[in-house]
């Protein structure tokens, strides 16, 4: 992402699906990083999209960028099929797959 | 350079001709793109339309086939928004409502999307080192100017940005 440095934040401990049949599992929508969308254009999508607070908008934003990714949203197939192409609309680089 | 400023329930620039005649060549350059153009193994087509399921093929097509009509025409119409909304032919002022400001924030994004595709924007890329480089190599190159307008189009998608968060 493009933009000023930002603050480093501590890594988050994300659910262990190891032990769900891989039929329960949910979908998710993930976020890649990309060298040219700013990071408050990120932020400010996330928000608008998802009616996210500017908190957790900013916390996913951060996770994109400093970890390369970030799930954004969880659910059925069709919901994050939804979601992808409305990130793609903003121009976000999304893809969907199974949790 | 030009920035957005809010004023009231509006979104206003004043451009300079070049501005306009810049604003104008890259939003009609993704018009261009999105219909005559129309390429899946462009880089920047892949780009702007990511594959949604990047290890299953099968997946990706039927994403597309439900998706992509729809997504080419906002993707058209948000372009659309730039051209409809600059002065003729002379520079002069820009007032946007919400909506369109929202629809210009979208085909700025997609323009820097396709110019940062060709120009090889990486991570790491320091945009004032490169154009160093490239006005040393040839201050008259297609690059110089494709960068300064990259550099240009960041500027002012940011500024529109902060007016709105504002």
């Amino acid at each position: 992402m493009g933009g000023m440095a930002a603050p480093q934040v501590a890594p988050v401990e994300t659910p262990d699906t190891d032990e769900v049949p891989v039929s329960d599992r949910p979908w998710v929508t993930i976020v890649w990083d990309d060298p040219v969308n700013l990071m408050t254009y990120v932020t400010w999508v996330f928000q608008k999209l998802f009616g996210y607070s500017r908190e957790k908008a900013e916390k996913l934003m951060l996770d994109v960028h400093h970890k390369g990714k970030a799930v954004v949203s969880t659910g059925a197939r069709e919901r994050m099929e939804h979601d992808a192409s409305q990130l793609h609309a903003y121009g976000l680089w999304a893809t969907v797959e199974r949790s | 350079m030009s920035m957005f400023r809010r004023q009231g329930d509006r979104y206003v620039a004043t451009f300079a001709v070049d501005e306009v005649r810049v604003l104008r060549k890259v939003a009609s350059e993704v018009v261009g793109l999105l219909t005559d153009g129309f390429d899946h193994t462009d880089p920047v087509v892949g780009r702007l339309f990511p594959d949604a399921y990047p290890e299953d093929p099968a997946g990706t097509a039927e994403f597309r086939r439900y998706t992509e009509g729809d997504l080419k025409t906002a993707k058209i119409d948000q372009a659309g928004a730039i051209l409809a909304a600059l002065p003729d032919s002379a520079g002069g002022e820009v007032r946007l409502d919400a909506e369109a400001a929202e629809a210009w924030l979208r085909a700025l994004n997609d323009a820097r999307l396709a110019m940062g595709v060709r120009l090889e924007i990486k991570d790491g890329t320091d945009l004032g080192e490169e154009l160093d480089d490239a006005v040393a190599e040839d201050p008259t190159s297609s690059r110089v100017f494709q960068l300064s307008v990259y550099a240009y189009l960041g500027y002012l998608q940011e500024s529109l940005l902060n007016a709105l968060i504002d």
